[in-house]
């Protein structure tokens, strides 16, 4: 065998040899592009997710240190007073995390500037600089990924209606609800005027917008979400009441919840889901 | 041509197998930590802001 592989290779040098060779050395580099392409999709719809997963937990990590724990069993009372302006630090600097409960992912880190490379690949969700601040009147809003690099924005299309968004930061929750979702193209930027739609128009309202590509895997259009701000609460009065459903909706608490409210109605089932979750985190 | 490179290595077959083995992950890392992020922000999936051609922050002001 090893000797007629010899003879066939010593015969390539002649004519048809040299157009075989060529054709092999085409074939060749073809199947280089194809895996070149394969490897590239690998790295895109895979390795950006497990580089930007780990860098977000270090910063949410380091900001529960910076900030201190929050007492996730009690249920901080909405505050009546105007809320307080969030210290945005900085370009490119994280000054919050979003908590969205209807998420798979429901906690990542907010920072300020929406660059590619510097934020939005790498950090969570960006705040967009030019909009108003969580609290304030006008358009606080918010760019993140919908695939790949951490992927953040995964699941806006699965916000329904008064679905709790929440911005912690150092000081405060703010707990926005969702209006409503638009498909736009990518050039309509009213959708983040500070009344949302409605360019020119001074704001009266406090309104919140998310951004992401739509469809999923491509950027033809955008995907936006649109909240309206409810209420804010002091963080050192432990979580508000939308991230208290958070944790009861996943894990044992629902099916505990469910029996109860078949039994004694939706009030009883709200009770026993508080407390089927404070037993979860007892034990 | 890979043929061609396999039988230029040095070594007996299990050296070069191990040389390809270690030259395809080297490869790998190399195209993971420069190249794919290099390339990434000229495709065209990745973007989902609002008013950015390309991939600039918005700088139009609605």
């Amino acid at each position: 065998m090893a000797a007629r592989h010899t003879h066939r290779s010593r015969s390539r040098p002649g004519g048809a040899g040299f157009l075989g060779g060529a054709i092999g050395l085409l074939g060749e580099l073809l199947l280089t592009v194809g895996a070149l392409l394969l490897l590239f999709l690998v790295w895109q719809l895979w390795w950006t997710d497990v580089i930007a997963d780990r860098e977000q937990a270090g910063i949410i990590a380091g900001l529960d240190d910076e900030w201190g724990s929050v007492d996730q069993e009690r249920i901080a009372p909405a505050q009546d007073g105007p809320p307080p302006v969030p210290d945005t630090l900085g370009d490119t600097m994280t000054w919050g995390t979003m908590h969205v409960p209807a998420f798979d992912r429901d906690r990542f880190p907010l920072a300020e500037g929406v660059s590619l490379e510097e934020v939005l690949n790498v950090k969570g969700a960006g705040h967009y600089p030019e909009t108003a601040l969580p609290g304030e009147v006008g358009n606080f809003s918010v760019a993140g990924h919908r695939n790949t690099y951490g992927r953040v924005f995964e699941d806006i299309a699965a916000l329904q209606s008064g679905d709790p968004v929440v911005i912690e930061t150092a000081d405060a929750f703010y707990v926005y609800e969702v209006t409503e979702s638009l498909i736009v193209n990518p050039e309509d930027v009213e959708v983040i005027a500070p009344a949302p739609g409605e360019p020119g128009v001074e704001p009266t309202e406090q309104m919140m917008t998310l951004t992401a590509c739509h469809p999923m895997y491509s950027a033809r259009e955008r995907y936006i979400v649109h909240a309206e701000f409810a209420y804010w609460t002091d963080r050192e009065d432990g979580i508000p009441e939308a991230l208290a459903s958070e944790e009861s909706t996943s894990g044992e608490g629902t099916s505990d919840g469910e029996e109860a409210a078949g039994a004694t109605g939706a009030a009883a089932a709200a009770t026993a889901l508080t407390t089927a979750t404070a037993r979860e985190e007892e034990n | 041509m890979y043929a061609w490179m396999f039988r230029h290595l040095p070594g007996p077959l299990w050296a070069r197998i191990g040389i390809t083995v270690v030259l395809l992950a080297a490869l790998i890392v190399v195209l993971f930590a420069w190249v794919f992020p290099a390339v990434a922000p000229y495709m065209p999936f990745n973007d989902g802001l609002v008013g950015a051609a390309g991939h600039a922050p918005p700088t139009a002001t609605p």
